[in-house]
């Protein structure tokens, strides 16, 4: 689907992208990782037609410098920094919509199944909404329509749990006929959601690999887990992931999306000293019963 | 064509809520309050009362403010819009580079033109429920002009805004530009004629390429058809082009300078990166 061909991008004499060679094809999900100034960034912009560039760049065989409508169509992009629009909501939404020739409801269902109510916040600018919200409102505009490729800059960055899981659910529905190429600093905020892995460094690929794709993205994990002793920045970090604790503060239950699951042990690591066990199973009802670890 | 006005419509709602619409709709706006409040349309000046001499100093006022302020605003807000990544996610939606870069046009020209003329309009209505007399020739000629200048200056602020990558740059350029446009006026154009003994011919193509030399001239032919306060060079408006034809060439040249600027800066738009 996607074919990158000996792409070279200098600004000056400064040499971003050094010949990057890539194909990607249709249920292919790739996570883009790399420093800062490793590439990524640029060769997005390049597969968006929004930079020239040496070299080919082929979304279905179509140049998306020349033929921008047609890829673009195709196309649903989540930036990681949310735009400074001064538009209110639902003219964004309507804007966006009638660009991409979609229904505008469909795109305001999308953020309602991710915890925003476009009808709550019609008239406020798109600026003046808090950084979760944007993020879900954009994200709700790249997956409201038949996008075939979903390009998505640390889209979870400003996600709640909630609106995670969630988020992980719309693209386990779009996972068979879309592909996604998702990018970001660090491996462990996506793994969970790939089945490549590409990274970059200083312009060049130096990992392309595939990876076992074995978690399912519409999972969930019911989890407890127990203390020694209770902990008010503990219980302050697993409240954000909606878990309630026992009267006492040392036992915690609550539901953690699959492919969250690397995420969430890595707050827990923060707290390895005070934890004394650790249950997960992966099920959709919380289970009478958890075994304790 | 659904697109451009699409997008046309997107930057006026953009533009209606930004900070820089608001200084100047209130900068044109309140100038129209101080001229009335000073009892410029009771005063009487070379047989000009009433509402004719209140247009008169608004549009000598508005020769003066209206370029800087359209220059400024539409790098600024631009080549910021740019840098704020804002046409990072607008272009990734399907949109025609054309669309994209004439709906901006477009849709600008409207935010910059609307102000300066429903503050003319604003003044007339005051004026008639004053009981003044409505000089209508006067006001679709300056409506006129008003409009050219406004789409001349913003299609040199879309070049500026295409060439230069930040805005810092673009606002430095867009200055540049207002203030050697400025210097050509006549008074200083006439200066340099003598001390480097220019040849007449030099002297009067530089004003006439300099669009607010034409907008100044152009502007006081109404009041004073013989140019006799332009002095000698008026002989050589008066003898090559008739009061019609520099009338003519002012409503026009303007158009062809701004759109030749916008087009320019669209062919720069679309040979290089986008955001």
């Amino acid at each position: 689907m996607i074919q990158f061909e000996n792409v070279v991008k200098r600004f000056r004499r400064n040499q971003v992208l050094k010949g990057v060679d890539l194909n990607i094809e249709r249920g292919h999900r790739v996570a883009l990782v790399g420093s800062n100034g490793a590439g990524k960034t640029t060769l997005i912009r390049c597969l968006l037609g929004e930079y020239t560039c040496e070299g080919r760049v082929l979304v279905d065989g179509l140049d998306p410098r020349q033929h921008r409508r047609a890829v673009l169509s195709k196309v649903g992009f989540v930036p990681q920094l949310p735009p400074p629009l001064k538009m209110p909501v639902r003219q964004l939404v309507r804007f966006a919509a009638s660009l991409c020739d979609a229904d505008p409801r469909r795109i305001e269902t999308v953020a309602g199944r991710l915890g925003l109510d476009v009808e709550n916040f019609h008239g406020q600018p798109f600026v003046k909404l808090s950084g979760g919200q944007k993020q879900k409102l954009l994200i709700a505009i790249a997956l409201g329509r038949d996008s075939e490729l979903l390009v998505l800059d640390e889209p979870t960055a400003n996600l709640d749990p909630g609106a995670r899981h969630i988020f992980f659910q719309l693209l386990a529905e779009k996972k068979a006929a879309a592909a996604m190429l998702i990018s970001s600093h660090r491996l462990d905020e996506v793994a969970s959601l790939v089945n490549r892995v590409i990274e970059m460094d200083q312009g060049s690929v130096v990992l392309d690999d595939r990876v076992a794709d074995l978690v399912d993205l519409s999972s969930h994990l019911w989890c407890r887990v127990t203390l020694i002793q209770p902990e008010a920045a503990f219980a302050k970090s697993i409240g954000e992931w909606s878990f309630h604790g026992s009267d006492d503060g040392l036992m915690w239950e609550g539901r953690v999306a699959g492919p969250d699951r690397l995420r969430f042990l890595g707050v827990l690591a923060r707290y390895a000293a005070l934890l004394a066990g650790i249950s997960m199973q992966q099920t959709d009802a919380p289970p009478e019963v958890l075994p304790d670890g | 064509m659904k697109h451009l006005w699409l997008n046309a419509y997107a930057d006026i709602v953009e533009s209606l809520r930004a900070r820089w619409f608001l200084v100047y709709t209130a900068v044109f706006g309140g100038l129209v309050v101080v001229l009335f409040a000073y009892g410029l349309a009771e005063s009487r000046i070379m047989g000009f009362t009433g509402l004719s001499r209140l247009l008169l100093t608004y549009i000598q006022l508005t020769m003066a403010i209206l370029p800087v302020f359209v220059l400024v605003t539409t790098v600024r807000s631009v080549a910021g819009d740019r840098e704020a990544g804002v046409f990072e996610y607008l272009l990734s939606l399907p949109i025609s580079l054309f669309s994209w870069y004439w709906g901006k046009m477009l849709g600008r020209f409207l935010m910059v033109f609307m102000p300066v003329f429903l503050a003319m309009v604003g003044a007339i209505a005051w004026g008639v429920i004053k009981g003044a007399a409505v000089p209508w020739t006067m006001l679709i000629y300056y409506t006129g002009l008003l409009t050219v200048l406004a789409w001349c200056f913003l299609g040199i602020g879309m070049l500026i805004s295409t060439i230069a990558r930040t805005s810092d740059v673009a606002q430095g350029a867009a200055f540049v530009v207002w203030l050697t446009l400025l210097l050509f006026l006549d008074l200083i154009l006439l200066g340099i004629m003598i001390r480097e003994q220019l040849p007449p011919e030099t002297a009067v193509a530089i004003a006439l390429a300099n669009p607010l030399q034409v907008f100044r001239t152009a502007s006081m032919m109404l009041f004073d058809p013989q140019l006799v306060l332009l002095g000698p060079s008026a002989y050589v408006i008066l003898d090559n082009f008739g009061q019609t034809g520099y009338i003519l060439y002012a409503l026009l040249y303007p158009v062809f300078l701004g759109t030749l600027c916008a087009g320019i800066g669209y062919m720069i738009f679309r040979r290089t990166d986008l955001p």
